[in-house]
């Protein structure tokens, strides 16, 4: 029988060629009828004109509740929704009001009374009251889970009352310079008041989001973005653009080729763009690089010895280091030039004093007889004096006869740590010391142990610096070799805590910053915090959907995470208008008319190929 | 006739002319059935038993991390004593580890995971919200890839030495050898943003872009589901590839396909219906394998395109370390790789009656 059908290969069927043809033209037409019907979608998004800032970040945001949020991404988005008592200049970050209107002490500096604006509103009408303020902190002081995020503003409260609408009266029980830079969100007691457990409450049910910010929450994707909307009543005025996105991108490669296409408008980095990522934005004449003085400084600290409040010491610091000459003179050795040259590639500023510079009311820096210049001689000379000479090997030999070798902890993943690290090595090695570079993925476990001799450290500064200068002191030892502390380095000096108490209780200003330089001079001297740079803050933004935007410092500064809401409230969208939007629908359109052209192609062939085996078939 | 007729999955000599492969009431076929039920018993209970022991190791394995989540979430801010006492109460660090472990094992059973300590949610939810994301993009992956490997594997086995084949398989193994996230930026800087007068046709990142509904939302994360797709699947097809061709060049030299080539039968349902079914085997244990992977995600493409999905909340989990969300996450990964396997073992005596007697 298969005989018969090889033979009726050479009669064709002329009832299936038109067949086939027939359905081609049929899933022609139905593909095309989809295209079309498709590209008006996109076109109809784009035809509104929205202006839209699109923020790329690098976290994602850990939650929407105030009270339990610690993430930059989170605290930078309630700056934005709920207001604090105060706000700061962006000019040179002084105290300026913010909810509070006006504010003052009582003589025993023990009471403060603010006085709250009555030209604020909530988003859902509601006048913003003292009494909101005055829940908010009764309720941190109260509530464990409520204390999560910002409690540690609230443990010197005594008493928190709201005698009239815009009176609230904070009572303490030791006086307190911070009660100016209170960086708490108030929020909408009528909100909050039937919320049962603060410690799992998320404040993401429910769009949009209460707030009196400049800008209100109206919808929330975890791991993807946040979207706001100007808040048109804002007292110091509503934001220019029609839309605030804050969208997750987890690779910042990715979201500077975002920045690139106009997907976004601004990248931050993580913490600021790689020197590479800045070099190649430079060239497009649509793209700012911002690059401005950081808030944070970099440093070296070394190991004085770790210790606990109840005086029992533990750890293995190397002995020689509570030496101040050593100290002084590992220092001089270090070439800070060449960290912010090679290291930074320029992104940088030479680090002198604890605070940057870029916080000009407490900025200091030590005199030219105090200062421990670059001048490796003069460091081997010192090492000589403290009784560290060299031996036949050229090698600094200690006091139990063994030449000097210094564990340095170094943060694995970051690069400038490992950079640093090598020429400390070759610099350390020139005056005779031995390095050992341990680049670990957690230092949180010698460092709390003490058992390490330096270490790479660095803190971002807030305007008012109490927190930064508080983790030196001898309170903020752990209790015991057991517990955690709040100490940075387990500095411990009586000097440094007189003066550090004197600057808490000072409440003249300008008294004040003069105790805290004093406290800086202090520090420089001792010699356990070198600050090697600053790091600049470098970023990006599109120039044609971003006309102006105010840094801060506004002469020159960041962008993203300020000390305050000033970036995105003031910013002004390009006349442009949304070039973004054609792109997208343009590579939609060509996308979907692409992938429907393929598939008729291969729809094309397999029907050929069917014809030609058709003969086989029976 | 009726070995022609109905494509029967194993005609080796091993085959017993009265197994048709189809149930019936008779005495040989029942003996069959109860053996399958009891192989079918015994592969469930030892499902169960890897599931019990996956609970336990996730538990005490993220304990041996170095890091202490207590000091990450709070280092780097103000925090007192209290509040430090305060979260190792709510994370019930303060308890014993005995007691720890008797509290999760007991919760773990009545299907409660926890609570994250960094996003204050439950670990169910979490996992539930990240879930469907990954499985989009993995599932839609993984059937393209498989289906692509499969059918480019046994063409290539097919038409084995000629340039056909040679051209397939070193572009698989090329494209298996290039490291993921390097081709993912690679393909967001060709075709996302664009080389020179090429726009960018695709976005650069995310799930969507937000604001979107119905058909318009579905269109859009189609929209951003392609190149994130593209780059697992070129990744990934080679290994389908290689393995299908491979089993396919054995089975070639058979006797039965000598045999029903010369009943007559043309050469594509030669390929078709007698050696790719008996080739697909170890294809098949390969297949699930991958099934079993796709809830893991790929945490490298969904990291490079921002996807929100599990692979990127395992990240965020560790680096704290978040017990309970890195211990759910770890107990749903490896739970996807036993039920896929005890899946596969519970499906190899049907297409292979060899197995499991």
């Amino acid at each position: 029988m298969s005989t018969h059908n090889e033979h009726a290969s050479g009669r064709r069927r002329p009832g299936r060629s038109p067949r086939t043809y027939r359905f081609l033209a049929a899933a022609l037409t139905l593909s095309a009828a989809v295209a079309t019907s498709l590209a008006p979608a996109p076109q109809q998004a784009v035809a509104k004109d929205k202006t839209v800032l699109t923020v790329a970040v690098a976290q994602s945001v850990d939650s929407l509740s105030p009270f339990l949020a610690s993430r930059l991404v989170s605290t930078s988005i309630h700056r934005l929704t709920y207001e604090y008592l105060t706000n700061y200049d962006p000019k040179d970050a002084h105290v300026i009001p913010g909810l509070a209107t006006k504010w003052e002490s009582s003589p025993d500096k023990l009471t403060w009374t603010y006085t709250i604006r009555s030209n604020s509103k909530w988003s859902d009408g509601k006048q913003v009251t003292a009494e909101d303020a005055a829940w908010t902190f009764n309720k941190m002081m109260s509530d464990e889970g409520a204390a999560t995020a910002n409690g540690s503003f609230v443990t010197n409260f005594e008493k928190v009352t709201a005698p009239s609408a815009t009176k609230l009266v904070i009572e303490l029980k030791k006086p307190q310079a911070t009660m100016t830079a209170l960086d708490v969100p108030i929020v909408p007691k009528h909100v909050w008041e039937s919320v049962k457990d603060f410690s799992k409450f998320n404040n993401d049910k429910s769009f949009p989001i209460v707030g009196d910010g400049p800008f209100v929450l109206t919808d929330y994707k975890p791991d993807s973005y946040v979207r706001l909307k100007p808040n048109k009543s804002f007292w110091r005025g509503a934001p220019k653009f029609d839309e605030l996105v804050f969208r997750y991108y987890k690779d910042q490669d990715a979201a500077v080729a975002a920045l690139r296409k106009g997907e976004v408008s601004f990248v931050a980095g993580s913490p600021s763009l790689t020197p590479a990522q800045a070099a190649s934005l430079k060239g497009d004449k649509n793209i700012h690089v911002n690059e401005g003085p950081g808030r944070r400084f970099y440093a070296i600290a070394t190991n004085p010895g770790a210790q606990a409040k109840d005086g029992s010491k533990f750890g293995d610091g190397d002995p020689s280091l509570l030496d101040e000459r050593v100290r002084h003179a590992l220092f001089m050795a270090v070439d800070r030039k060449a960290v912010i040259d090679k290291v930074f590639q320029g992104h940088a500023v030479e680090g002198k004093g604890y605070i940057p510079p870029r916080f000009s009311t407490y900025f200091w820096q030590p005199a030219a007889g105090q200062e421990l210049a670059y001048d490796p001689a003069a460091a081997g000379r010192l090492l000589d004096q403290a009784g560290y000479k060299k031996n036949a090997d050229g090698k600094r030999v200690g006091k139990n006869g063994k030449p000097l070798n210094y564990r340095v902890l170094c943060h694995a993943t970051d690069p400038n740590d490992k950079a640093v690290g090598k020429y400390l090595q070759e610099w350390w090695g020139k005056l005779g010391i031995g390095v050992t570079l341990n680049c670990l993925d957690n230092v949180t476990d010698p460092w709390l142990a003490g058992t390490y001799d330096l270490a790479f450290d660095g803190w971002s500064v807030n305007p008012d610096p109490d927190f930064v200068l508080s983790i030196h002191t001898c309170g903020a030892l752990p209790a015991t070799p057991k517990d955690t502390g709040a100490t940075d380095n387990f500095i411990c000096d009586k000097k440094y805590d007189d003066l550090y108490a004197r600057q808490l209780a000072e409440y003249d200003p300008a008294k004040r910053a003069d105790l805290v330089k004093q406290l800086e001079s202090r520090l420089y001297d001792l010699g356990y915090m070198n600050v090697m740079a600053y790091p600049n803050a470098v970023e990006a933004y599109r120039t044609d959907q971003i006309k102006s935007i105010t840094t801060m410092p506004s002469a020159a500064g960041n962008i993203y995470g300020q000390d305050g809401y000033w970036s995105w409230w003031s910013a002004v969208p390009a006349n442009s208008g949304d070039s973004s939007g054609d792109s997208t629908s343009t590579g939609v359109i060509i996308g979907i008319v692409a992938g429907v052209v393929v598939l008729v192609g291969l729809a094309v062939v397999f029907a050929m190929r069917r014809r030609a085996t058709a003969e086989d078939r029976e | 006739m009726t070995a022609e007729a109905t494509p029967a999955l194993v005609e080796g000599p091993a085959a017993d002319p009265g197994d048709t492969g189809s149930a019936a009431g008779r005495g040989p076929r029942a003996r069959t059935t109860t053996a399958y039920l009891r192989y079918v018993a015994g592969k469930l209970t030892g499902a169960a038993v890897s599931l019990l022991a996956v609970l336990v190791t996730s538990f005490f394995l993220f304990r041996l991390i170095p890091g202490d989540p207590v000091k990450f979430m709070t280092g780097g801010r103000p925090v007192s004593a209290q509040q430090i006492a305060a979260y190792r109460r709510e994370f019930g660090l303060d308890l014993p580890l005995w007691q720890q472990f008797t509290d999760y094992c007991g919760k773990a059973l009545t299907g409660d995971l926890g609570t994250s300590y960094q996003f204050r949610a439950p670990v169910l939810d979490k996992i539930t919200e990240a879930l469907p994301n990954t499985l989009l993009l993995t599932g839609t992956a993984f059937v393209l890839y498989t289906a692509l490997g499969i059918y480019l594997g046994t063409r290539s086995a097919w038409r084995h030495g000629k340039l056909g084949d040679r051209l397939n398989t070193g572009l698989a193994l090329t494209l298996y050898s290039i490291p993921s996230f390097w081709l993912g930026l690679l393909l967001i800087i060709v075709l996302s943003v664009g080389v020179g007068p090429v726009p960018g046709l695709f976005p650069t990142g995310g799930m969507e872009s937000g604001g979107k509904e119905g058909f318009a939302y579905v269109l859009d994360v189609a929209h951003h589901l392609v190149l994130p797709v593209v780059t697992l699947v070129a990744v990934e097809y080679g290994q389908t590839l290689l393995v299908t061709r491979s089993a396919l060049l054995d089975e070639m030299g058979s006797d039965y396909l000598t045999t029903a080539r010369a009943k007559g039968l043309r050469d594509d349902l030669v390929r078709r219906r007698h050696a790719v079914p008996n080739a697909l085997l170890p294809t098949v244990t390969l297949v699930f394998v991958n099934l079993g992977r796709t809830v893991a995600g790929v945490i490298l493409v969904e990291t490079v395109f921002s996807w929100p999905g599990l692979g990127g909340l395992f990240y965020q989990a560790l680096s704290v370390p978040d017990l309970p969300l890195v211990q759910g996450l770890f107990f749903v990964f490896a739970a996807a790789v036993i039920v896929m396997n005890t899946l596969a073992d519970l499906l190899y005596p049907l297409l292979d009656p060899r197995v499991g007697r």
